[in-house]
């Protein structure tokens, strides 16, 4: 049994023993079966993570592993899994060679409650990928635990990388039988509102930078004197050069 | 603030187009036409002779004015909707005409010739009964209003209450109906069912009980309004199924009443039926004509008369096999099949010269009304015309000898869902392409085939050469393009298409899009009242010679059973091609991209056992759904439980549960999924950057932008969430919340982006907010899109907007190759359709300008939206009550064609870009001409004066 890697959640050594103990737990009951949810004395607590690959599509999930949820302000999530044995191994590979679909799927539950009870939930979260792409990826997938608002596990999902299926031919056993999981679990993000304050804010240093600069203070004579002048001194010297022509254009 | 609205003012005039219509160009590519709704309660306007008014109100709460002779509008007042705009009672005296509004909520005079509100008072609370006009001697001064518990009456001239009075017994009395004849007496008719009824008498002048009867034992009754009328002088006339007789009470002396037996007139019910009576009270002032009718059956009907207390049968009107008569002074008219007879009212006799004889629609409703006018002729004859409401909602004005003035079809004024569909080719074109369509047969026949279509050509230009030098004698005012379904064909830029629509009565409808006329019609009878609707093209017009063909699923909202209309958009004909029946409820229909061997595109639907069938289901189709039934996903909702599902089809047509995702039902509700539109094209792969490094754009075909609300309404725990899921993983790319915020939410989803549109209850104010996706600097795999293959998440970006005003109804442009830039077009309760670029709803406008993001033409972020004036697609054509905008691309890329449509009916076409692609309509094509040939001429001289020129030094 390996642990999964964890990349974004550090995870505190006194877990990891009970991550041990969860394991132990999963060893004894033969690899195949955890327990239901239990509790632990870190308000974490665990639910089954089940997959399922069948030639005949026909879903029969089979537990793969444990996640550990932690409830808080940030979600945490941790997960314990068990290596596939070697038929599995072989299914897998014969499901990947129909391309049929491996499915995983958790229960729903409720992150917040305080008691067990309260916690789970009927009915599942459901999803798959190709088989393909989990045999030719060596089983490194990507799972995804989604929350809502209140806590609630609303969805999951799972991808592998690569997540492409170009029918190389996965020749060695060693690769199919330990998963490579990144786990995460996402809670909502706040979309933003429109940004007032800012605006207001860069607005009023704006009109006082236009405040500072002398330049723009100056009224309107004083900045264009020189083209006003300009202007009458040309418009006098026209009406002075010809002024009798009009005149006398109208009058006849 | 000022500075604000003044900063971004500065911004959108530096950045933005103009975009308006000319005065020359109003009307010339817009139409709109304006509806009612369903008639509830008309009034032709008598009081004047040459009066040309019908008055209307309808179910839609609209109050308006029609012109019999064209059947136009003179004006419409459209009052709010739902329950506190309901016209409950429409009274008409000489040039005013009272309403009751709202359940009794308001009581409005209007003045029928300019529309006008006369006055308006707010009525006591109080479920609405009854109404009528009180006069005394043919003098109508006052109205009276029958409420639950009180009876009010009010002056004609100005509202003043006169009096109001408590009804004694409230409590046990159910009072349903108020009468008065003139002789100063009103009278509230109210009954404890099954027990009695009770009559008070008012007076006029002052509200004084004059009388009160309570005693009088009917234990057979339970409705007045249902079974009783008043005749003659004041007999309150009622029938009773069950002992199948008349009862008759003098409301004046009280006696008792008087038990008619109708088999002493010889008279029998049909089985089963609740026989009508029905009566005519021609003038407020006066008693009701002694004539009366009596529904005996469906289509039988017994006009009776009451001569000195003694009830006397007239005529029997057996086979009228259409289900109204309406009684006018002195005269009243039936139909039967589709003529119409005047009879004398007093004498049952039929009046001379005037039936009237026309033609039903075979394509309608049947007749539901009938509104009569009659009138006296110069010769003192009787004329009349008459309008007939149809059970399709449509308005026929009928003129004697049967000549039909105008018809409106008031179903448009409630249309659900839409498409646009391509005109065919023209006879002669669809030949030549026939052409290649058909297989070859030996080169000989090749030729002729080739030869004859030719001449087929050569004839059609010579015709049209004809008509024009025949046009062209003829007065400009004569010619007039008349478009019928015959000459309908595709114009050079597919600006002209055909408008089906579909109707919440069940009627569907063929409009050209260029004018606005109304080329077919197809009534569907048998729609269950609380019908969905979903239209789909299976085969456009690119496929002759077979022809386009459209299927319209129905399906009742309770049961979910489903039925198919396969018809022609064109032509409107129902197809020779069978539906399938659909015996189980159905969950979800699409449309694939496959097409069978006819190319019609293959439809799927899911019944509630989750098992598929295809429409059509030909062995072509079975075959090519085998192969590709791996790649065939679909997914559910089930917004009760918050559950999205997703199916993937298995070769044998039964499907298999591959992904759930399941929202909480108690803490949000979904109320809405949106995917993208499949015709739509995305140009650009990415946006170039400041930097010219390319973003490039998260394309997912799948993306579904599904909106929940929640459950908790208090303004500090409410909150719109947004989630886009793809619709093939069931894989979550996104999940935002918009707190402090509640719907209703307008969303629109194309390309890489989703706007959505909420009431901010924080800042108590409309808000949009804009979700852009990009999958990055590289793109994972450019060559095709997978859901099942694209590991990486993409960026989101998100800003927001405030938005001044409220809206309707939001949705996006659509062009042919998707170069031109977007807008949103925005419906809005003042009935405007705003044409906003999508340029203002990006978030990657920056909150600091710098040199990158002007490079890019970003505009700098304002957090205000402005609505300007110029942004009005539809300038002063006010669209009422907005429901839905279809927009759909024309064969001009700059080109996009509009239809709103709610009460009213709108269409336009706008030009996002501009119109970069046509050249202006005072294009100087001789100037350009002239200086061509000029150039040519002057190169061709001065070749030839150097060449002589060459040739002379030569010689030297």
């Amino acid at each position: 049994v390996k642990m999964a890697r964890l990349l974004q959640f550090k995870i505190a050594v006194v877990s990891t023993v009970l991550f041990v103990v969860c394991t132990n737990l999963v060893c004894c009951n033969n690899g195949r079966r955890v327990g239901d949810a239990m509790d632990t004395e870190f308000s974490g607590f665990s639910v089954p993570l089940e997959h399922s690959f069948e030639v005949d599509d026909v879903a029969k999930f089979k537990v793969r592993g444990a996640l550990v949820l932690k409830a808080g302000r940030e979600h945490s999530v941790s997960l314990t899994q068990n290596q596939l044995s070697e038929e599995d191994r072989a299914k897998l590979k014969e499901v990947a060679a129909v391309d049929g679909l491996y499915r995983i799927r958790v229960p729903r539950v409720f992150l917040q409650a305080d008691r067990q009870t309260e916690r789970q939930m009927d009915g599942y979260l459901t999803a798959f990928v190709r088989a393909c792409a989990m045999v030719e990826s060596h089983l490194s997938d990507v799972i995804a635990l989604y929350s809502d608002v209140s806590g609630y596990l609303i969805g999951v999902s799972i991808v592998t990388l690569p997540g492409a299926c170009r029918g190389t031919e996965v020749e060695d056993e060693v690769d199919l039988e330990v998963f490579n999981t990144t786990l995460s679990i996402m809670a909502p993000v706040n979309a933003p509102g429109p940004e007032t304050a800012l605006f207001l804010e860069r607005m009023e240093q704006e009109t006082e930078k236009k405040g500072k600069n002398p330049q723009e203070q100056k009224s309107f004579f004083a900045k264009y004197w020189y083209l006003i002048l300009g202007g009458a001194i040309f418009l006098m010297a026209t009406n002075s050069a010809q002024p009798p022509a009009g005149g006398e254009g109208e009058q006849s | 603030m000022a500075k604000l609205i003044l900063l971004c003012l500065k911004f959108i005039i530096l950045s933005s187009a103009v975009e308006a219509v000319f005065e020359d160009q109003v009307g010339k590519f817009d139409w709109r036409q304006e509806y009612v709704g369903k008639v509830r309660f008309s009034h032709f306007d008598t009081h004047v002779q040459s009066s040309k008014k019908v008055l209307l109100a309808t179910e839609n709460n609209v109050f308006a004015a029609l012109n019999t002779r064209t059947g136009e509008l003179f004006w419409r007042h459209v009052d709010k909707t739902g329950p506190e705009g309901n016209i409950d009672a429409l009274l008409q005296h000489g040039q005013d005409v009272v309403l009751v509004v709202g359940n009794g909520r308001l009581l409005r005079s209007w003045e029928i010739n300019v529309g006008g509100l006369n006055w308006e008072i707010v009525l006591d609370s109080g479920s609405f009964q009854s109404a009528c006009l009180v006069g005394q001697q043919d003098n109508v001064k006052h109205v009276a209003v029958l409420k639950k518990t009180v009876i009010s009456f009010h002056y004609l001239s100005n509202g003043h209450q006169k009096w109001i009075e408590n009804l004694p017994e409230s409590e046990t009395v159910d009072y349903q109906s108020v009468y008065s004849d003139g002789n100063g007496e009103v009278y509230a008719l109210g009954i404890v069912p099954h027990s009695h009824i009770a009559i008070v008498a008012y007076s006029v002048e002052d509200g004084e009980i004059i009388k009160q009867v309570t005693m009088i034992h009917t234990a057979w009754l339970s409705n007045i309004q249902a079974s009783c009328v008043v005749i003659s002088q004041g007999m309150l006339t009622c029938v009773d199924p069950l002992t199948v007789s008349l009862y008759m009470l003098d409301l004046h002396t009280e006696s008792q009443m008087t038990q008619i037996p109708l088999q002493s007139l010889g008279l029998e019910v049909a089985p089963g039926f609740h026989p009508v009576l029905v009566s005519t009270q021609p003038n407020p002032g006066r008693q009701p004509l002694s004539e009366f009718f009596l529904q005996l059956g469906p289509d039988y009907y017994q006009l009776l008369q009451l001569n000195n207390g003694q009830i006397v049968t007239l005529r029997d009107f057996k086979p009228v096999r259409n289900n109204f008569s309406t009684l006018y002074e002195y005269l009243f008219s039936s139909l039967q099949a589709s003529s119409l007879n005047l009879f004398s009212a007093e004498t049952g006799r039929r009046l001379l010269d005037t039936t009237l004889i026309f033609n039903m629609d075979p394509y309608g409703g049947k007749p539901e009304k009938l509104h009569v006018q009659a009138f006296l002729k110069k010769d003192d004859s009787v004329g009349y015309r008459v309008m007939v409401q149809t059970e399709d909602h449509t308005l026929t004005f009928i003129q004697q000898p049967g000549r039909v003035m105008w018809t409106r079809e008031e179903a448009l004024s409630d249309v659900v869902t839409m498409e646009m569909v391509d005109l065919p080719l023209t006879g002669t074109q669809a030949e030549l392409e026939g052409e290649f369509g058909k297989k070859a047969d030996g080169l000989m026949s090749m030729v002729l085939k080739r030869l004859s279509s030719q001449l087929i050509l050569l004839q059609a230009w010579i015709a049209h050469l004809w008509k024009l030098f025949y046009d062209a004698r003829k007065p400009r005012s004569q010619v007039k393009n008349e478009v019928t379904i015959e000459n309908l064909s595709r114009d050079e830029f597919n600006l002209q298409k055909m408008m089906v629509m579909v109707t919440a009565s069940g009627k569907l409808f063929g409009i050209d899009s260029k004018t606005g006329s109304i080329l077919w019609r197809h009534y569907l009878d048998n729609i269950p009242s609380n019908a969905a609707f979903k239209l789909m093209v299976q085969r456009t017009t690119a496929h002759f010679p077979h022809p386009p063909q459209c299927t319209l699923l129905i399906k009742d909202k309770d049961t979910g059973l489903a039925t198919l209309h396969v018809f022609n958009p064109i032509f409107g004909k129902k197809s020779h091609v069978s539906p399938p029946a659909l015996p189980q409820p159905i969950l979800q229909s699409l449309m694939l991209p496959l097409m069978d061997q006819d190319y019609a595109k293959v439809l799927l639907l899911v019944d509630d056992q989750y098992k598929v069938s295809a429409f059509p289901s030909t062995k072509n189709v079975l075959q090519q759904l085998q192969e590709m039934a791996s790649s065939i996903f679909f997914y559910l909702v089930d917004s009760t439980q918050g559950r999205l599902s997703g199916y993937r089809l298995r070769t044998d047509l039964s499907t298999e549960l591959i992904w759930e995702v399941v929202i909480p039902a108690e803490v949000q509700k979904i109320v809405s999924v949106k995917g993208k539109r499949p015709n739509e094209h995305v140009h650009s792969q990415g946006r170039v950057m400041g930097d010219r490094s390319v973003l490039y754009k998260y394309l997912n075909p799948n993306l579904l932008a599904v909106v929940t609300e929640s459950t908790d309404l208090h303004q500090e725990r409410s909150f719109v969430g947004i989630l886009l899921i793809d619709g093939v993983t069931g894989r979550i790319i996104h999940e935002a919340v918009q707190r402090k915020a509640r719907g209703p939410v307008h969303v629109v989803h194309s390309e890489n982006w989703v706007v959505y549109e909420y009431w901010s209850t924080k800042s108590r104010r409309n808000e949009f907010s804009v979700i852009e996706l990009y999958e990055g600097m590289e793109l994972y795999n450019s060559t095709v899109f997978s859901s099942l293959d694209r590991p990486h998440a993409p960026q989101v970006l998100q800003q927001s907007y405030i938005f001044p005003s409220y809206i309707s109804t939001l949705e996006a442009t659509l062009t042919e190759k998707g170069i031109t830039s977007r807008h949103l077009l925005i419906g809005l309760p003042s009935g405007g359709i705003l044409s906003l670029p999508k340029m203002f709803l990006d978030p990657r406008r920056p909150e600091i300008v710098s040199e990158q993001s002007r490079e890019e033409n970003l505009i700098p972020y304002a957090p205000e939206l402005l609505i300007r004036t110029e942004w009005f697609i539809n300038y002063n054509q006010t669209v009422s009550r907005v429901r839905g905008i279809y927009t759909a691309p024309s064969g001009l890329e700059s080109t996009c064609l509009v239809v709103a449509y709610g009460l009213d009916i709108y269409q336009t076409r706008v030009y996002p870009s501009k119109q970069f692609d046509v050249l202006k309509d005072d294009y100087d094509y001789m100037l350009i001409s002239s200086v061509l040939f000029a150039l040519f001429f002057a190169t061709m001289i001065s070749k030839r004066l150097a060449e002589v020129k060459l040739l002379n030094r030569a010689w030297r």
